[in-house]
């Protein structure tokens, strides 16, 4: 299996990759950004505000998604200690932390004209802000510590004990009393949301997990440059 | 009409704003990590070309470092 992760592979097919994906994701987002803006109805309670949902749910479900990703590859790289696998968790880190980012600053958005307040101690956003702290420890743990293992080893643990967070995130609305509605959406129940409104938003994830990949290609061999480029110094 | 759609009934200010962040955002992430790929891509162009003869035969043999210059549009 890991004769796939051949570097020489992964740099060339990434590259071609890097093209298309940016085709789609300007494609995607003009598409999403019109339904969202001007063609999704209003919300008969929160009128023209129910529109920053199209920002910030996708931000926040990708966000959760890339941590979850994260999470199990560096168990994965416990468990086979392949180097590869590091460098694909560190790809993703820096779109998750801004996708982590703009779901915080667009729900403080949303929450001034919905609940009065830009901010609460809630258990919904409080468990986000600590998502984002987790990115910033795994992003800075790369950077703090020059030695490579020490580095891949830290920022694993730090994934791997930050997924404690991500079932907080995700039932706080039940465990507790929050601002936060529970969820409209489930893959398993019909959903509380009009497609008229649920067709924007998955073409909005669609384009923001679009904008992942695509910084995850350009990271990656960014990564693998840099790699390539200590390598030569050795020859 | 175009009132109406920036306005959105006095919701305008927050939609606007919580689009713009979100756009400026993909921006700003875009161009920094476009900015690293090519600081990369030229620090190995650099390193390539001071590789004595006998350094430079062993490296170009390896099909990473031909498609790592190709990509970053060297001549070497």
């Amino acid at each position: 299996m890991f004769k796939f992760f051949n570097p020489y592979r992964i740099f060339k097919i990434n590259s071609i990759l890097q093209k298309i994906v940016f085709f789609c994701f300007i494609t995607v987002l003009t598409v999403g950004l019109v339904e969202a803006l001007f063609l999704s109805p209003e919300d008969y309670l929160q009128k023209d505000s129910v529109r920053i949902m199209y920002v910030h749910v996708p931000a926040a479900w990708i966000s959760l998604g890339i941590f979850c990703l994260i999470a199990l590859i560096s168990v994965s790289v416990f468990l086979f200690k392949n180097k590869n696998l590091i460098l694909i968790s560190k790809s993703f880190a820096p779109s998750g932390i801004l996708f982590t980012l703009i779901a915080l600053v667009t729900g403080s958005i949303w929450g001034k004209p919905t609940w009065g307040t830009w901010w609460a101690w809630d258990a919904r956003i409080t468990s986000m802000l600590i998502l984002f702290i987790l990115y910033a420890l795994y992003i800075l743990s790369f950077r703090t510590f020059k030695d490579p293992d020490k580095s891949n080893k830290i920022s694993s643990i730090i994934a791997i004990f930050g997924a404690i967070n991500i079932p907080i995130i995700k039932f706080s609305v039940d465990w507790w009393n929050t601002l936060h509605q529970p969820a409209s959406i489930s893959l398993t129940e019909k959903s509380a949301i009009h497609s008229s409104m649920l067709i924007p938003l998955i073409i909005m994830t669609a384009a923001f997990a679009l904008f992942s990949v695509l910084i995850f290609l350009m990271k990656y061999n960014t990564e693998l440059i840099k790699i390539k480029n200590k390598g030569l110094k050795r020859l | 009409m175009i009132s109406d759609l920036i306005l959105m009934n006095g919701y305008g200010i927050y939609v606007w704003s919580a689009f713009s962040f979100t756009l400026i955002s993909f921006l700003s992430l875009y161009f920094i990590i476009n900015l690293q790929l090519k600081k990369e891509q030229k620090r190995f162009e650099e390193n390539f070309s001071t590789l004595s003869e006998k350094q430079y035969s062993v490296a170009i043999s390896q099909d990473i470092h031909k498609e790592i210059l190709k990509h970053s549009g060297s001549k070497i």
